[in-house]
């Protein structure tokens, strides 16, 4: 109960300070609007010369686009600004006050952060998936809409894990920024489904980098390609995820010294 | 001229030493950036299997070797980014910088051409290994490799004079998010930085003709793993040469009026 205030108000706080920035609104919307338009370009371009790409028509990628957008909506909003505050925080020696406070310190880093305006990508995520629902063939059952939800809440469960356990590292190494550009550059890997790469890179892109699980699976729930037993394996992934984050955390915390105190 | 090229000589000299510091730092970067060439490639490689085996030229082999040839452009291709001129402008830090008896653009221009050259000796390894993973096909002569080496710091001038540019924007305004990132966006399909620009349809080649964009990326690679003629590759040097005189006088221009508009306090 405790927890859900806190998460609540700090989602308050978050949305106050950005609305005090109107305008920025319309920026963060042009910015996601070129975002995007790269992506469809770039489908349009490969639908130019073929008509299926690793067995994948072109509405159905345009689903994969939807699901990449959006998650990286929430990934930008919820989840990047919190790790990367915590980052600074780590290397300045100023984490003693989130510490310091009577609650569970990796609830709190994990929640101070909000970008209400990069909500644009999860606007402009939804108006193509809905684009791309409507051009499919066969309509969307209720078991779909369902697959599709469960397999997205995971993946931002993996996704937060993710980013946890590499913040984590900067309990022991400072110089860790190349990691975020190390991580957009290969989420970018996600525009596209995870079968059409080779064997090699698909198994980095499940296991070492869980691209796979956060844009491929829930895409794979639109169009009717999701086995129950994928969406078991990830569900068991995001436990481990979650125990193997906590585990990080633990570990970097105790290794922390603050410079402060 | 001497002290320029006394100033430009040293400044490279200390960016190296600087650099090669931070080496486990900097392959971090290039790996990084081997994402993003790597989705094209794929991507490419497909299309081009299921259409017969190439299109518009390009096989399997041709796509590896334009995008293994793609991230050493791309690392001519970064400079001092603009928000960097953002910080500085909003900052005030820019007052330091003003105050030396040199533009400080000279400053920027060499440090970062001396890490150039520390990128360009971490990367012959990875080019190494991405080759021996991907299997590029390339037919070399000895004139594209020289055409290429003047052709990649060719590219580091026009951008660095380009990019300058779009960071005098701060000058005037605040808001220039949204303002870089079109830009990017456009530079991203114009130069051949998304695909070849053979793959383009043909109004796009048109009009990209018209812009300085494709001369820093898709000829200097092309120059490498294409299979231009030596009277291409001179007139293509021609036209980085034109391009980087054009952003040189345009950049001029512009800060005669831009620094007027600076103010700082304390610093």
């Amino acid at each position: 109960m405790k927890i859900l205030n806190l998460i609540w108000s700090h989602l308050k706080i978050g949305i106050t300070n950005e609305m005090q920035y109107r305008a920025n609104f319309f920026i963060q919307l042009l910015q996601s609007f070129i975002a995007l338009a790269t992506g469809l370009i770039s489908l349009a371009l490969v639908f130019s010369y073929t008509s299926t790409l690793g067995g994948w028509s072109r509405p159905e990628l345009l689903a994969v686009m939807g699901v990449y957008t959006l998650m990286g909506g929430i990934i930008a909003s919820a989840i990047q600004p919190n790790m990367l505050r915590l980052l600074d925080e780590i290397s300045d020696g100023t984490l003693d006050f989130a510490l310091t406070k009577p609650v569970d310190a990796q609830i709190l880093v994990s929640l101070r952060e909000f970008r209400f305006w990069q909500i644009t990508d999860l606007i402009l995520g939804l108006i193509v998936l809905g684009v791309a629902i409507s051009q499919m063939q066969q309509g969307l059952g209720l078991w779909q809409v369902l697959g599709f939800l469960v397999a997205l809440g995971l993946g931002v469960i993996i996704i937060y894990c993710f980013w946890l356990i590499l913040t984590s590292i900067a309990f022991w190494a400072i110089r860790i920024y190349t990691l975020l550009e190390l991580f957009q550059g290969v989420y970018a890997a996600g525009r596209w489904p995870v079968s059409i790469y080779p064997s090699w890179l698909r198994i980095g892109l499940t296991v070492l980098v869980p691209v796979a699980f956060a844009v491929t699976i829930p895409a794979e729930a639109l169009t009717s390609r999701l086995i129950p037993i994928t969406l078991l394996g990830e569900a068991g992934l995001a436990v481990l995820f979650i125990a193997l984050a906590r585990f990080a955390w633990r570990l970097g915390v105790r290794n922390y010294s603050g410079a402060s105190a | 001229m001497k002290r320029y090229v006394d100033f430009y000589l040293t400044n490279m000299k200390i960016a190296i030493l600087n650099q090669f510091q931070y080496r486990v730092q900097n392959y971090f970067y290039l790996i990084g950036q081997i994402a993003e060439p790597i989705i094209y490639m794929v991507v490419w490689s497909t299309v081009a299997q299921t259409q017969g085996g190439q299109i518009a030229g390009y096989t399997p082999g041709g796509f590896a070797a334009y995008y293994i040839v793609w991230t050493l452009v791309r690392n001519m291709n970064i400079v001092l980014a603009p928000r960097d001129w953002e910080m500085r402008i909003q900052q005030g830090r820019l007052s330091g910088e003003l105050l030396r008896p040199i533009h400080p653009i000279h400053n920027d221009v060499s440090s970062f051409a001396g890490w150039k050259v520390v990128m360009i000796i971490l990367w012959l390894p990875l080019a190494a290994l991405l080759t021996w993973i991907f299997q590029p096909t390339f037919h070399l002569t000895w004139y594209q490799i020289a055409a290429f080496f003047v052709a990649i710091w060719g590219a580091y001038l026009i951008r660095s004079m380009l990019i300058a540019l779009l960071g005098l924007i701060t000058f005037w305004t605040t808001r220039v998010g949204a303002i870089f990132d079109l830009y990017f966006a456009l530079e991203l399909i114009l130069s051949g930085r998304l695909v070849p620009m053979p793959l383009m349809p043909d109004w796009v080649q048109r009009l990209a003709s018209f812009l300085p964009f494709q001369w820093t990326f898709y000829f200097p690679i092309n120059a490498l793993t294409g299979s231009p003629t030596a009277v291409e590759l001179l007139w293509g040097l021609g036209m980085q040469l034109l391009w980087f005189l054009g952003g040189l006088g345009l950049l001029n221009l512009v800060w005669r009026f831009a620094v007027r508009r600076f103010t700082s306090v304390g610093n």
